[in-house]
């Protein structure tokens, strides 16, 4: 069996955008996958491949290309249905990715089923894309929003018994917080939403990148994200809905091959999934998302999370050798692989810059989630977030920078 | 002594001291030109920047609040400024400060452009083509161009209030 730090290597490899250097030599760090992960060569091979050799607007030609691309897109589903356990593709939309896939969920279901004084549970982790259209759409219903409190470590706290009650309809949560890195308990807010009659809602778009959810078992009803979080394309997002669920829901967006019949005075919606499915797909890019789940099926889940385990926790000790460091969220092993930070005297808008300086390439600000830097207390924050390619080198760069940064701003005299 | 826009007479005399300092240490644009056409790429014209922005004067703590906020930014910036009439003529003050030291560097150039100068001059000023001059709008990125604009249109409606009031009190 090869060693863990071989099969990184052999991972790293199969994604070109590390093998050109910075200009002045300098090894590409990135540590930016939460907001978008770097693409492997099979994924830049399809969509080049689909465009090369058998492009064609899909569900609608019957010649040659056009049934080649129906072909790859329902593999392409297939492929998702199976990495999240759906019983059924049809169960299972394309859209334009994560955020896309909760507003279609927020207005096209919650819309239709909320009455005044029905409460919406979310939690204060939330990334805007889940939060906000939940907020639009309490303003049109009348129904409340509720959220989970968090303990000191940002993790979710279910001890109020009033949290679930007999007006909750939906629980709203994300599978991993994109700042602190929390795991909710997925199969526990299920069961508790269950209880009391609610629907469960799952933004996947940090979580899924990690490790496969299985929807049936943990009893998830609505599960969103995104395909370039995956190592795949940008543009395309899934949207999961429970079979009943989805029959219940409104479409967004109307034209093309969302529709039935057209009649003068009105219209009818083709069925799930196609009834979320308006327009032109983003083609090219929905096929070329299975060769980036069959990546991270061939890396495989459990090598993936050690790999990503061991990256946290390295940056945790060396971070904490660094003076006026504060890591925000759950100890690594209670968290994906995200570092958020400040560092007491430096914004963190000079940190991401001298950073960059380095070659190491973090994200810095609120990450779209205004309410939880409300709850840190603090206007911002720098996260460092590992994907499969890191290794324990770009770990020791950031630790390195960050002491350039402190040197640079003179904090230390 | 007039107060423009929302700093109280009181901190503006508390930190009057300060403030003509500030003046004297400040570059002028003839200065930043100049160290700009000397540093040769971009790298270096940010480190300048940022050491302008670690050597920019500091508001006190009871200036950096809510109302003396910009939005806009991704760091925090406050802003505060007032009307100096003790001279022959009327000129704005303008005082700022942010917790990044690049965005302090960008301060600096902007007060070299609006501090001291008339509210006429204000409003004749063109800050997207001294920008451009320093090459600073080809290497800033969206966010930040929207945060200086934001500090932009604030000092423009500030002089272009003071220029009414002044034509008011003339009358
Ligand atoms: C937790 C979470 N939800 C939703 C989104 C939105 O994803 P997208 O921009 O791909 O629609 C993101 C992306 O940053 C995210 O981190």
């Amino acid at each position: 069996m090869k060693h863990l730090s071989e099969t990184v290597l052999d991972v790293r490899n199969q994604f070109p955008i590390f093998d050109h250097p910075l200009p002045k030599g300098q090894p590409v760090t990135f540590l930016d996958t939460a907001a978008s992960a770097q693409k492997p060569q099979t994924v830049i091979d399809r969509e080049r491949e689909v465009c090369e050799r058998y492009y064609a607007n899909a569900y609608r030609g019957v010649y040659r290309f056009g049934a080649m691309v129906d072909e790859e897109l329902e593999a392409s589903r297939e492929a998702v249905r199976k990495l999240l356990g759906a019983e059924s593709r049809d169960e299972l939309a394309f859209t334009a990715g994560a955020t896309m896939s909760l507003n279609v969920i927020a207005n096209g279901w919650g819309r239709r089923h909320l009455q005044p004084g029905d409460e919406i549970l979310l939690s204060v982790l939330e990334h805007h894309a889940n939060f906000v259209p939940w907020q639009q759409v309490v303003a049109a219903t009348g129904a409340k929003l509720r959220f989970i409190p968090l303990t000191p470590a940002g993790e979710l706290d279910l001890s109020d018994p009033e949290l679930f009650n007999n007006r909750t309809r939906i629980v709203a949560v994300t599978g991993m917080s994109n700042v602190l890195g929390t795991l909710p308990p997925l199969a526990e807010l299920s069961q508790r939403a269950h209880a009391v009659g609610a629907i469960l809602v799952v933004d996947a778009a940090q979580s899924l990148p990690h490790g496969p959810i299985d929807v049936v078992a943990t009893g998830i009803d609505f599960l969103a994200c995104s395909g370039h979080k995956l190592y795949g394309p940008t543009g395309v997002g899934i949207l999961y809905g429970r079979k009943e669920l989805l029959a219940e829901t409104d479409p967004l967006i109307f034209g093309g091959h969302m529709i039935d019949q057209v009649h003068q005075d009105h219209s009818t919606w083709a069925d799930p999934p196609a009834r979320f499915e308006a327009g032109t797909l983003p083609i090219v890019q929905a096929i070329a998302l299975r060769p980036a789940l069959e990546f991270m099926e061939s890396v495989g889940y459990e090598a993936m999370h050690a790999h990503e385990l061991e990256l946290t926790q390295a940056a945790h000790a060396q971070l904490a050798e660094i003076p006026g460091i504060q890591i925000y969220g759950p100890p690594p092993e209670r968290k994906g692989s995200i570092v958020s930070f400040t560092m007491e005297g430096a914004a963190a808008e000079d940190i991401a810059h001298l950073l960059d300086r380095k070659g190491v390439f973090v994200r810095h600000g609120h990450h779209c989630t205004m309410p939880l830097h409300t709850w840190l207390g603090v206007p911002a924050t720098v996260r460092a977030s590992f994907g499969v390619y890191n290794n324990l080198d770009d770990v020791q760069r950031l630790a390195d920078a960050l002491r350039y940064v402190r040197q640079r701003l003179k904090l230390d005299t | 002594m007039n107060t423009v826009g929302l700093c109280t007479r009181a901190a503006f005399d508390q930190t009057q001291g300060a403030c003509t300092l500030a003046a004297t240490e400040l570059m002028t644009l003839d200065e930043l030109y100049e160290e700009f056409d000397f540093l040769p790429d971009w790298e270096d014209r940010c480190d300048f920047l940022i050491d302008l922005g670690m050597e920019l004067p500091k508001l006190s703590s009871d200036e950096k609040i809510e109302p003396n906020r910009v939005h806009g930014c991704q760091s925090m910036v406050w802003l505060v400024t007032e009307l100096d009439d003790s001279g022959d003529e009327p000129v704005l003050r303008v005082r700022a400060n942010s917790d990044a030291m690049i965005v302090n560097g960008l301060i600096a150039v902007l007060l070299a452009i609006y501090d001291g100068k008339t509210p006429r001059e204000v409003l004749d000023a063109d800050a997207a083509e001294i920008f451009k001059r320093l090459e600073l709008d080809r290497h800033l990125s969206s966010q930040r161009k929207n945060g200086l604009s934001g500090m932009v249109t604030r000092l423009r409606q500030l002089a272009a209030a003071a220029i009414v009031d002044l034509d008011q009190q003339a009358n």
